[in-house]
């Protein structure tokens, strides 16, 4: 009997191998990159790495990043459910379209994402010179940063959503609205329960790639130093003026949000998988 | 809209006992078309304005042409990398047990999470003459950093979980049966391999590398600190807009910009109609 099942499994030397492989591969690839942030933010010693962090510039580098997120994730969030409501709930005509209209931004080169609004709201864009006679600034300010942001983490909650209440029959909601409950409190007691953690999913990808955008932002702020730069521009400057140190002090913070975020999303994954469309999707 | 929708037969859509349809599906709209459509409709009209043969004379320059070269080309090497590693990563993770297996899991992920300028300084800084990598490949004369091939680094770096992910499911849903029976009617473990294993899964990988692609091409954040941005030789296309733009070019920025565009979603569509050919064939 040892011949056939020879044939559906792989001889142990071809499994060390490949696992070697694997694992070299990712160790060189995506684990020295990350070592690299925490070991070159420490190299002159914490205490130098936590002074560069308290510069003024750092601060309000990490305030703007904190604010940005606070506006766009809540905007996302608010779309995403609106958008999934009407999508899953309703048949109408075009319904698969618009589904594709909304994964647009995922496919758009960061820096394609900042230019189109530079190209509204820019000096000599479309919009340009009304807003500098109405002394409206959007472009190298923070409407221009915070409209960058929205657009390339446009997706990331409705598309959480929008897969996990379509596999979510109507029964439930049309009962509670044959009982006589609002819109408003069908959605909130009836549908928010059955989607809360692939909504909080939705919203944990949607925050990392907002604090963390970077060319997107980088085309529309202006590189206007403890004014427009988020943090992720904050460590560009950094890097460009050789202070190493402070570049990676304040790279190691985003290192730190993109664990976190990678520990709770496994975190969800993992205990929640029924109740999150991304890991019954495929 | 809703009042007319249960008589008429060619209704926009169908009727509903849940409430919320109109409200919900014109924020959608509306949210939908100020931030994403509009707004790239403008990078659709504004090549235009230099005219038919101004639009083809922009983007038609040797520096240009170089930069889209080098987009397009490394883009197509790292994705190809990633394939082959992809798969293996894939493959050990789904067929086999062994240690740390969960943290490599976990890992595949990071690109994902980790800020494109994180990963950009820390690639350049890795890479760099005085780098873990980089001064160990010095002694033989092998430079990475601030040459195309560290453009290929950096973009094979951002595409690893796209087509680890995208493979992953295809490969747990695939089961033993097929294999079984190649093994059965007497195939060796290679055979089944190419002829059964491989088969099934080139949807799934051609899917993964055009993901993988779509995004390299497009990249900006992870490239640019480790490029080193010599024009004509490691100047990638978004970098190029990115100039343009802080020479108030804007048109001849969208021009490359839709250029960018137009090509990655032509080769996208051959990607996907040789996938439809592939499934159709087998």
């Amino acid at each position: 009997m040892l011949q056939p099942r020879n044939a559906i499994e792989d001889p142990r030397f071809f499994r060390i191998v490949a696992v070697i492989i694997a694992a070299l591969f990712i160790a060189l690839n995506l684990l020295l990159p990350l070592l690299v942030v925490f070991s070159e933010a420490l190299s002159s010693g914490l205490h130098a790495a936590l002074v560069a962090l308290k510069e003024p510039d750092a601060r309000s580098a990490i305030r703007l990043t904190l604010i940005v997120a606070a506006i766009t994730v809540p905007a996302n969030v608010i779309f995403g459910l609106a958008a999934s409501w009407a999508i899953t709930k309703f048949d109408f005509w075009g319904k698969s379209f618009l589904v594709t209209l909304i994964d647009i931004p995922f496919s758009v080169s960061p820096v394609i994402s900042g230019l189109i609004y530079v190209l509204m709201f820019g000096m000599q864009g479309w919009l340009g010179p009304w807003l500098r006679d109405h002394d409206i600034k959007i472009i190298f300010a923070l409407p221009g940063i915070v409209l960058a942001t929205i657009f390339v983490t446009f997706p990331f909650v409705a598309r959480e959503l929008i897969p996990l209440m379509s596999d979510q029959s109507r029964d439930e909601e049309e009962a509670a609205v044959s009982l006589g409950a609002s819109g408003f409190s069908t959605f909130w007691r009836v549908t928010l329960p059955n989607i809360k953690w692939g909504l909080l999913y939705g919203v944990l990808l949607c925050n990392a790639r907002a604090m963390g955008e970077f060319g997107a932002v980088s085309v529309v702020s202006g590189h206007i130093r403890g004014l427009t730069d988020t943090m992720p521009l904050h460590v560009e400057v950094l890097y460009n003026d050789y202070q190493y140190v402070g570049a990676f002090a304040v790279a190691s913070l985003l290192a730190l949000l993109a664990l976190i975020t990678l520990l709770v999303k496994s975190f969800l994954e993992w205990r929640y998988a029924d109740e999150i469309a991304a890991t019954h999707r495929h | 809209m809703s009042s007319i929708a249960g008589s008429s037969r060619i209704a926009f859509r169908k009727p509903s006992a849940l409430p919320g349809f109109l409200p919900t599906f014109a924020f959608t709209i509306f949210y939908l078309s100020t931030v994403v459509l509009i707004p790239l409709a403008a990078l659709v009209i504004r090549p235009w304005s230099l005219g038919f043969d101004g639009f083809i004379a922009a983007v038609t320059t040797p520096r240009v042409l170089a930069a889209l070269e080098l987009s397009f080309g490394a883009a197509a090497t790292a994705a190809i990398i990633n394939t082959v590693f992809g798969f293996i990563v894939a493959w050990v993770l789904v067929r086999y047990r062994f240690p740390f297996k969960r943290l490599i899991d976990a890992l595949v992920d990071l690109p994902f999470a980790l800020p494109t300028a994180v990963a950009g300084i820390a690639l350049a800084t890795l890479y760099s003459q005085k780098g873990w990598i980089g001064g160990a490949l010095a002694p033989w004369d092998i430079k990475i950093a601030y040459t195309p091939l560290g453009v290929i680094v950096a973009l094979t770096f951002i595409g690893l979980p796209f087509v680890v992910r995208t493979l992953q499911p295809v490969l747990a849903d695939m089961g033993p049966q097929a294999e079984e029976a190649a093994a059965t009617l007497g195939a060796t473990r290679l055979q089944t391999f190419v002829r059964v294993v491989l088969p099934a899964l080139t949807p799934a990988l051609l899917t993964g590398a055009a993901m993988a692609f779509a995004r390299a091409v497009g990249e900006y954040g992870s490239v640019i600190f480790i490029a080193g941005n010599l024009p004509m030789v490691s100047e990638i296309a978004p970098l190029l807009i990115v100039i343009k733009l802080e020479q108030f070019d804007y048109a001849g920025a969208a021009a490359v910009g839709l250029t960018m565009l137009a090509a990655s979603f032509l080769i996208l569509l051959a990607l996907n109609a040789l996938q439809g050919y592939l499934s159709t064939r087998r």
